[in-house]
């Protein structure tokens, strides 16, 4: 039996920046990786390091989401300068467009309750013109109404950022363990047992940080993580040379030139095929924002699954029946990429979560009934 | 670096490859055009400014992007010469036509 000091199931964006935290606090933790099997959201995400519309009435996560947004570049530039992997993160503001009066209405209303909701913390944000928004991103189409505008927002490649975590965690010591699913769990505090076959490997700290693999994994630690599959698409164009560097939510232009496309929330369960419907729909509302996409090929497409808690919002927890253990569940593991890595695994290397995460308990589901 | 098989006859079709004109077996692709006309690489890469050439010739690899007919990045090997097509290098990224 192989003995560590933390196991992190779950070798995704999520998984993999907390383990490379331990590493770099002094633990020598074990991060294992179910394989091709699994769902694999940290490689069909669309790389948006995104603030503006995260945390609406839920004003901790929109602090989270900024702390993030506020690490992304020591980590960016640390991940550079150990692994020589450039993630491509850039954090030139962003927008999310509007195309009509009612959406612009309705997201100028959403941004100033995120204003109000953030008290003496502060959110800044401005709503645009036309006039303003062509200046900041060239080929912008007449059909678009408006945007909201805020600094925090930037994008990154995440599949650069999964490889350079990857390989940060394994020369900062780190075991990365692949192909291994979790067969049978001994439990006891400070004292976790995982079996795969005929190999064991137990450590006093676990970390849950499996995407939807947590559902079924939390409760047999003395945890709960109701997550569901929501699903999006994604189109990417054939490389052009650079037209805007600010991200919008839905379109984006990536650091190598393709322009990426995508605007799709679906509640399908695991279905991860692809529906012409709403490509289709998701292409039409793009080239309404940006006429010259209209000229450019699709090259590639495809829909992966948002690990989605109930109300959108992180979960995270540690046990109280078995101390040591420990969950993590979002849809952002670009976003929260700089939390993980940088204020989350020094809480878990600490032994305990800070009073700061208590409203992302999954406790805060458990409402009694009303009479 | 690729020369004709020798019983090869019958039809051919005019192009031309960076300018110059070109007879070659009708029914061929435009990839086949390019090493036809002796290119050492047909393109580019976006990124990088690395030179390639044709490698899988079955649509997969995607390293025989051309400029074919005055559009970019098409894939050569998918594409079937005819008369008077107009065969270019693809030089790194394409550009776009922004107002």
């Amino acid at each position: 039996m192989q003995r560590f000091d933390a196991i992190v199931i779950g070798g995704g964006l999520v998984g993999s920046a907390i383990a490379y935290g331990l590493a770099r606090e002094g633990l020598k933790p074990a991060l294992i990786d179910e394989g091709d099997v699994a769902f694999r959201a940290s490689r069909g995400n669309f790389g948006l390091v995104w603030v503006q519309s995260k945390g609406f009435g839920a004003p901790h996560y929109q602090r989270w989401t900024r702390l993030s947004s506020e690490e992304w570049p020591s980590l960016a530039a640390e991940l550079k300068e150990r692994t020589g992997i450039d993630t491509g993160h850039e954090r030139p503001g962003g927008v999310h467009l509007c195309l009509s009066d009612a959406e612009f209405d309705e997201r100028r209303a959403r941004m100033e309750q995120m204003r109000a909701e953030a008290g003496n913390f502060g959110f800044e944000y401005k709503m645009l013109g036309p006039a303003d928004l062509r200046e900041m991103l060239p080929g912008l189409g007449p059909a678009v109404v408006g945007a909201s505008w805020t600094r925090y927002d930037g994008h990154a490649n995440s599949l650069y950022l999964l490889h350079a975590l990857h390989k940060g965690f394994i020369a900062r010591g780190g075991t990365y363990i692949p192909n291994r699913t979790v067969d049978y769990a001994g439990v006891a505090p400070n004292d976790f047992r995982l079996g795969s076959g005929a190999d064991e490997i137990s450590a006093p700290k676990i970390v849950l940080a499996a995407g939807l693999g947590n559902a079924k994994l939390a409760p047999l630690f003395g945890l709960s993580a109701p997550v569901r599959p929501q699903r999006g698409q994604i189109l990417v164009t054939e490389r052009a040379s650079r037209v805007f560097e600010m991200p919008t939510t839905t379109v984006r232009q990536t650091v190598e030139g393709g322009i990426m496309i995508g605007d799709s929330m679906e509640d399908v369960g695991f279905d991860t095929s692809q529906r012409p419907d709403v490509m289709r729909a998701m292409a039409e509302r793009a080239v309404r924002s940006f006429p010259f996409l209209a000229e450019l090929q699709v090259v590639r497409a495809w829909a992966a699954l948002r690990v989605m808690p109930p109300d959108g919002t992180p979960i995270y927890d540690e046990s109280e029946k078995f101390s040591g253990a420990f969950t993590a569940n979002c849809h952002s593991g670009v976003t929260l990429a700089g939390a993980h890595a940088n204020a989350f695994a020094p809480m878990i290397a600490a032994g305990t979560l800070d009073p700061m995460m208590a409203p992302f308990s999954a406790k805060r589901f458990d409402v009694p009934q009303a009479a | 670096m690729f020369r004709r098989r020798p019983e090869a006859v019958g039809p051919t079709v005019t192009v031309t490859v960076e300018g110059t004109e070109l007879h070659v077996p009708q029914g061929v692709s435009a990839a086949a055009a390019m090493l036809l006309a002796g290119l050492a690489s047909v393109r580019e890469t976006p990124v990088t400014g690395a030179k390639r050439s044709p490698y899988c010739l079955m649509g997969i690899c995607f390293d025989c992007l051309a400029e074919i007919d005055g559009q970019p990045n098409r894939q050569s090997c998918m594409v079937t010469v005819a008369p008077g097509m107009a065969i270019r290098r693809q030089r790194g990224k394409r550009s776009v036509g922004i107002e």
